[in-house]
């Protein structure tokens, strides 16, 4: 028997006996027999637990994580501090154990953890509902479109050149089977600079701050879409918006993002959450869970998901979306991150960011070989050109020890030594120093090689 | 002592101005004014209100909301078609480990190779449990795993120069499936079950045409039975060129037993959160991998995690990201899936074996089959009869009609009052085709004992329900609320906390 069943011999055997069949294999009479394998899985057996976490440790040995260099990697996620708390309650089986709340009456927590995160959400983004998560933040940039699809007329996507590649590409997959175009709007200076639109247009799509880390004049961009009748959607890094105007400030329609700066992990990638948040008018067109308040039979304040007939096991086809299981425990991450930081502590927090990363700008930018590729305000992340092979001088860097970024050519051919540098709280005045040193030599020594060879 | 009142009240409505739990690190940089690098008409008017607390009360608050929710290591939790098996703690620490959390998903892959290797070896294990040799792990969650097959369909006939615009589900489908076919584009047409709850095959026969592109199949159904006639559905699925779909909901009754994949399935989803045991986290998160065939490959989402042979002799093999597919669906979302769930199941896989997923899901057919053979026992059967008199797979569905006629408690009922002895309700009210229906899911992790105790107390609700029904129709009573008004809710929704000023 495996460590994780408890069906002796005696019980199988007692079991089978109660059921009225003679062996297992009775029980899966129904499976034709052409279609059984007769021959076991080809998996290596099974390891002792402590085999098991030898197997894993010495896989995480060969990746190099935010702890073995110094990362100014950023472009969507974040290695920003998470506090102990956090681990000590998202571990606790009472949140990591049960699935979707459908009996409330025994899953008070999470939907009241659901509740507290909604009203969060609402809060950095100053619109009024937001949903209890999506999957992460590309796709949530997806979901929005397809609210779009169904709120607004139109055949026609506009999407600024300067919302992340991968949420680009996430709305493209959909938008091709929804039979719907999807435009670019280019980047001037670092910023949207929209096409003339038209009534045809049903939702114009930005990010802020935008990828190149540029913040961007969300009430003029909403107030162009507004003016041909289209959705105004942002994609926006939470953690910004403690200081910048909200997307409800700015008359957005769905704000949606990355939450994983929010009290997750990186983890490679997942799992973290999306945030999905919304005007009044389109409540009722939101995808996923929303908790809600309300009161028991005996008067008692209590919480439900609510607005259930928006849902896929509701309403079937007709549902505003197909999703199910989503988030919920990164998005709990992201309450509680939320109320450790607080409401002046956000903004004590991303105010340091501002500094930091205006120090940071200013320090690379006077390093001989590189410049700024825009000079709009930032918060915590800037885009700068080398005048050297951008993956070579990350290498070397990567080689001291330093990781100073990601490298902008793949997505955007234009910046072919682009590398967008992202600064969290964790990078000290002392790590960015390092980085202006590293980066120095790597420029010059990369600019020596090209310079030999020609 | 905590005055009752106390336990609902919200995070914010513990904030007081002044109080933290955050210090911020010393500015250690020049300080340039504020308003010099972000001006004023950039700035927001007020800050976020979130709440202003310390540490103790923080941790206080969670702990005790925690105290208030049910979850699978307290107790019993058969919740049908979400496979709610044991969580092993071994999971939570390898997760934790720096090497595997805290790498950033754009670390070049020559850093990352520990995280790609592990990627890999998960989609040929995946892969092979399946029958079908290519996996993409990109998909967030069974519902996005859905939204993948029928988009790698769509490519498929599109690649072939065929435009189709139906896709086939049964009545038994979760939500999810009719749900993903409107989001993928298509029109949703149902197929019938027959009187012994498989897909009725002359219904199929007569709806799967050259407009049809895909029937979505969960195998064992929702139903808890195996589509006998699968052979069949497979010749006439394939006979009009549509795509045959597994959803992988129930892939926990068969895992080394019979893959979907030796069935004629082109596409399959796994829920990792379900046979492969991702905790389920109060609603994710989950992730939800697809295997494909070889001709459905080269249509799977970008980037694909690869491993390129050294061509130098006594190198190690490199794994690395292929972007480098033209004829993918593109990005389903960022980056490269939920690594986090990725390294639990690989370390289940690792710990189980085999033997070990054969015997799992063997357990978990047994553990059903055994408990239904309980529930058959006089005092239950004539009120909850099983909705289809075979043998079931991993789980069943019972019908509480007869109870509801006879003894004047519905299934609701029955659900609420099972809250009051401490386990957790089976799935109610699904599949939509099975009146008053209860679906149960014990999983294999779950001892003869719970078996037995949880056919006790289902015997006792009935037995009590003779006496007095108003009792179940009342119920919970123990619950830290009772029922709530759903209703309610829903129409004047109250979705955030109020604050001064809104």
């Amino acid at each position: 028997m495996t460590r994780y069943t408890s069906a002796t011999d005696a019980d199988r055997a007692e079991m089978l006996g109660a059921i009225g069949v003679g062996s297992i294999d009775e029980l899966f009479a129904d499976i034709p027999a052409a279609l059984r394998l007769n021959r076991p899985l080809a998996l290596d057996a099974g390891l002792s637990e402590q085999e098991v976490y030898e197997e894993l440790k010495a896989l995480a040995a060969k990746s190099t994580s935010a702890e073995d260099e110094i990362s100014f990697l950023g472009a969507g996620m974040y290695d920003h501090y998470v506090p102990a708390l956090v681990d000590s309650i998202i571990l606790r089986s009472e949140f990591l154990t049960p699935y979707t709340p459908y009996q409330p009456e025994i899953s008070q927590g999470g939907l009241q953890a659901m509740f507290e995160y909604q009203t969060a959400i609402s809060e950095l983004t100053g619109l009024p509902v937001s949903n209890a998560s999506v999957y992460e933040g590309p796709s949530a940039v997806a979901a929005a479109g397809y609210v779009a699809t169904a709120a607004s007329k139109g055949s026609r996507f506009v999407i600024s050149r300067g919302v992340h590649p991968h949420s680009r590409e996430c709305l493209r997959t959909l938008a091709h089977a929804w039979e719907m175009e999807v435009v670019e709007a280019p980047l001037s200076g670092g910023v949207t600079e929209l096409p003339s639109l038209d009534e045809d247009v049903s939702a114009v799509i930005v990010q802020q701050p935008n990828f190149l880390g540029a913040v961007e004049d969300l009430a003029a961009l909403s107030g162009a879409a507004h003016g041909v009748g289209a959705l105004s959607i942002a994609a926006c890094d939470p953690l910004p918006l403690a200081l910048l105007k909200t997307p409800g400030e700015c008359g957005v329609d769905i704000a949606v993002g990355e939450g994983q700066s929010l009290g997750n992990r990186l983890d490679f990638g997942g799992p973290s959450f999306g945030f999905f948040a919304a005007t009044e008018a389109l409540m009722r067109r939101m995808p996923g869970r929303i908790a809600g308040e309300t009161k028991d039979i005996d008067g008692k304040r209590g919480f439900v998901l609510t607005l259930q007939t928006r849902e896929q096991h509701i309403r079937r086809e007709k549902a505003t979306s197909n999703i199910c299981t989503a988030q919920a425990l990164n998005a709990l991450a992201g309450v509680i991150y939320l109320s450790w930081l607080g409401g002046q502590g956000i903004v004590e927090l991303v105010e340091l960011m501002l500094q930091r990363t205006a120090y940071a700008r200013d320090r690379l930018a006077a390093i001989d070989g590189v410049t700024q590729i825009h000079e709009q305000p930032v918060v915590r992340e800037f885009a700068v050109a080398l005048d050297a092979p951008v993956q070579r001088v990350i290498a070397r860097c990567q080689e001291q020890g330093v990781n100073p970024g990601y490298a902008l050519g793949r997505d955007y051919p234009e910046y072919e030594n682009g590398l967008l540098v992202a600064i969290t709280e964790r990078r000290t005045r002392a790590d960015i120093d390092r980085l202006a040193d590293v980066l120095t030599a790597a420029v010059a020594a990369e600019r020596q090689a090209v310079g030999a060879k020609a | 002592m905590i005055a009752q009142a106390d336990d609902t009240l919200t995070i914010y409505e513990r904030s007081k101005a002044g109080r933290r739990a955050f210090v911020a690190p010393d500015t250690d940089v020049p300080e340039r004014a504020p308003d010099e690098l972000l001006a004023p008409e950039l700035r927001r008017a007020e800050p976020p209100r979130l709440p202003e607390v310390a540490e103790p009360e923080i941790v206080r608050h969670y702990n005790r909301l925690s105290k208030r929710n049910f979850d699978l290591d307290t107790g019993f939790y058969p919740l049908g078609s979400c496979t709610m098996k044991h969580n092993p703690k071994l999971h939570e620490r390898v997760a934790g480990l720096p090497g595997h959390a805290r790498v950033h998903p754009l670390q070049d892959p020559r850093y990352a190779q520990g995280a790609l290797e592990l990627m890999w070896r998960l989609q040929g294990a995946l892969g092979e449990i399946a029958g079908l040799p290519h996996v993409s792990l990109q998909p967030s969650a069974g519902s996005q795993g859905e939204l993948a097959g029928v988009l790698l369909t769509r490519a498929l006939h599109e690649d072939r120069g065929e435009h189709r615009t139906k896709v086939l589900t049964p009545d038994t489908a979760h939500g999810t499936n009719p749900a993903t076919v409107t989001m993928a584009g298509y029109e949703v047409v149902k197929v019938v079950s027959d009187s012994g709850g498989n897909v009725d095959l002359d219904d199929l026969r007569a709806k799967a045409d050259e407009d049809v592109a895909c029937l979505m199949l969960t195998n064992p159904s929702t139903l808890g039975l195996f589509e006998t006639g699968i052979e069949e559905i497979e010749r006439i699925v394939h006979g009009v060129g549509a795509t045959l779909y597994y959803d992988g909901a129930n892939l926990n009754a068969i895992m080394g037993i019979s893959r979907p994949g030796d069935m004629g399935f082109d596409i399959v989803h796994f829920n990792l959160h379900k046979s492969f045991t991702q905790p389920h986290g109060g609603g994710g998160p989950g992730a939800g991998p697809v295997a494909v065939s070889d001709r459905i490959e080269p249509y799977l989402p970008r980037p694909q995690v690869v491993r390129r042979e050294s061509t130098t002799n006594g190198n190690e093999p490199f794994y690395d990201l292929d972007y480098d597919r033209p004829k993918s669906i593109g990005r389903l979302r960022g980056f490269q899936g939920n690594y986090g769930v990725f390294v639990r199941s690989y370390a289940y896989i690792r710990s189980l074996g085999a033997a070990g997923l054969r015997e799992a899901s063997e357990t978990a057919v047994l553990n059903a089959n055994y408990l239904l053979a309980k529930l058959r026992e006089a005092g239950v059967a004539q009120y909850l009869p099983a909705a289809y008199d075979r043998l079931c797979m991993h789980e069943f569905v019972l019908s509480g009609e007869p109870m509801r006629r006879e003894l004047k408690i519905k299934t609701l009922d029955m659900a609420k009052r099972l809250l009051d002895h401490g386990v957790h309700p089976p799935t109610v009210y699904f599949p939509l085709i099975v009146e008053e229906a209860l679906m149960v899911e014990p999983t294999e992790t779950e001892t003869k004992e719970t078996l037995d105790h949880f056919a006790e107390i289902v015997t006792g609700i009935l037995r009590e329900a003779q006496e007095d029904p108003e009792i179940a129709r009342e119920a919970p009573y123990t619950t830290p609320v009772r029922r709530l008004d759903e209703a309610g809710a829903a129409r004047h929704p109250v979705v955030r906390q109020p604050m001064n000023g809104n």
